[in-house]
């Protein structure tokens, strides 16, 4: 039954991610970005990682992309174009930076093949922040850190100027 | 899972899909006649005694209503949009424990997960206002989009202080951690949570993004019968969800003395909801950089100060 599901969701975040690719509008590709974001929500959550889970579906596909279609539809009125898909040419360098990864990919999971079957922890809320403000602390400290240099950032250059 | 646990979960979710339905279509019927009654009128008394089959008539209308759609809307999007809504409000109650024995999941993350399906939730409404290009849905769903992420983040907070005190995110847990209720313990918590619980479903105060008189309906407008009254269905969906979250975060679940767990529970969200229809009749709608001021120079700040203040008398009493 897991592996079903596995399986299932597995197909939906590589067919959502790969439509993106093809689909020509851009409301719609963020649709499909959201979808597969979903689905990856949901194989955290069946590797035994719920908050992380949540945390992904709260933040991702509810915050950040809903900023996403924010800008959109202040930007993008028009009706899907017809316009045909060109390739520009910045397309090369990741194209291979993905290929590398999916050499990668393959290499590793040929050389230890996953069976699926092994035994995983379920890895509750409580667990994680005890990690998260035991063993990581300096880390956790230093990314909050990072995070108050942005705001201030943000403060700064959104300020009303003064004649 | 065995084949009796299966059939268990499967007749839950079609026991609570139904009462659900039955609930709401009632609570449409409830909001009339109290709405009248504040303003001195009768209301709906026509069909059957009392006009109780008023909901029935309602639903047939709805349904057998044309499904059109204008030829200038993104069809695939357009379509999509008024099933979002009540979707994820009904995939939330999946984890709301009725009683004791009465809930269909318990998650360890149930907290978490009811905000996460919430903030989808306002999907439905940009995405609607989106795809009907035209331009007041298109400014309803933009105000939607602004105000759901306004007051999603206090909203969120103002719970840190629940999960403090009850040491979970589960909300079957939290129920039982309430020996007091945590409307004593956390008052702000509970006035931020009601507050944005109000703006998460857009209810007046609050209902920026429908605004009649200065938006025609807004994001709704291009909508009409069954998919318009998804849209509806979803809103007062959402009005007992809120109900009945904070009756199981801050009233103490189905927890008091002599009556059986489920009335207690029933009591407690209904009178939650008599609140959001005592609302709508008295308090006129607020300006969009009043929202917009309200919710991040008061309802955030209370609700950090809410957090450290919890935290710091829990550490003192510890």
């Amino acid at each position: 039954m897991y592996k079903l599901i596995f399986y299932l969701t597995a197909v939906i975040a590589i067919g959502a991610a790969g439509a993106i690719l093809i689909v020509r509008h851009p409301v719609h590709a963020a649709l499909y970005l959201i979808a597969s974001l979903l689905a990856l929500a949901l194989l955290f959550f069946l590797l035994g990682a719920p908050l992380v889970a949540a945390l992904q579906v709260i933040l991702y596909a509810g915050a950040i992309m809903v900023l996403f279609l924010f800008v959109m539809m202040v930007m993008d009125l028009r009706p899907a174009s017809n316009e045909r898909l060109a390739l520009p040419k910045g397309w090369r360098v990741p194209t291979l930076l993905v290929a590398a990864l999916a050499v990668e990919l393959a290499v590793v999971v040929f050389q230890a093949p996953l069976s699926g079957d092994e035994i995983w922890v379920s890895v509750g809320p409580k667990a994680v922040g005890q990690s998260l403000f035991g063993t990581y602390l300096i880390a956790v400290e230093v990314a909050a850190i990072l995070l108050l240099a942005a705001l201030v950032a943000v403060l700064y250059l959104s300020r009303r100027s003064r004649p | 899972m065995s084949f009796g646990h299966w059939f268990l979960t499967l007749g839950g979710m079609v026991l609570m899909l139904g009462g659900l339905l039955v609930t709401v279509a009632f609570m449409v019927y409830a909001e009339r006649r109290v709405l009248a009654l504040f303003q001195d009128r009768l209301g709906p008394n026509r069909a059957g005694p009392l006009g109780l089959l008023q909901p029935l008539a309602d639903a047939l209308k709805l349904l057998t209503k044309e499904s059109f759609a204008p030829p200038f809307v993104d069809r695939m999007v357009y379509e999509l949009a008024p099933v979002i809504v009540p979707l994820t409000v009904l995939m939330s109650f999946a984890v709301v424990p009725l009683s004791d024995a009465w809930w269909l999941a318990d998650l360890n993350v149930a907290l978490l997960y009811v905000l996460a399906l919430s903030s989808l939730g306002v999907y439905g409404i940009i995405l609607g206002g989106w795809s009907s290009n035209s331009k007041y849905p298109l400014l309803g769903g933009l105000r939607a989009a602004a105000q759901m992420i306004s007051y999603e983040l206090p909203m969120g907070l103002a719970l840190v202080g629940v999960v403090m005190l009850a040491g979970s995110f589960s909300l079957v847990d939290i129920v039982n951690a309430q020996d007091v209720p945590f409307i004593v313990l956390q008052p702000v918590g509970f006035l931020v949570f009601m507050v944005c619980g109000v703006a998460e479903v857009n209810r007046l105060p609050f209902d920026l993004p429908e605004a009649e008189n200065e938006l025609a309906s807004g994001y709704n407008t291009e909508y009409g019968g069954m998919r318009f009254a998804l849209f509806y269905l979803g809103e007062y969906m959402g009005v007992l969800l809120i109900a009945s979250l904070v009756t199981v975060l801050f009233l103490g679940g189905w927890r008091g003395p002599w009556l059986p767990d489920v009335v207690w529970f029933a009591l407690k969200t209904f009178s939650v909801v008599f609140l959001f229809y005592w609302l709508r009749t008295s308090v006129p709608r607020l300006r969009y950089d009043q929202l917009m001021d309200f919710g991040w120079k008061i309802m955030l700040p209370a609700a950090l100060v809410n957090i450290v203040i919890t935290a710091v008398v829990g550490i003192a009493w510890m």
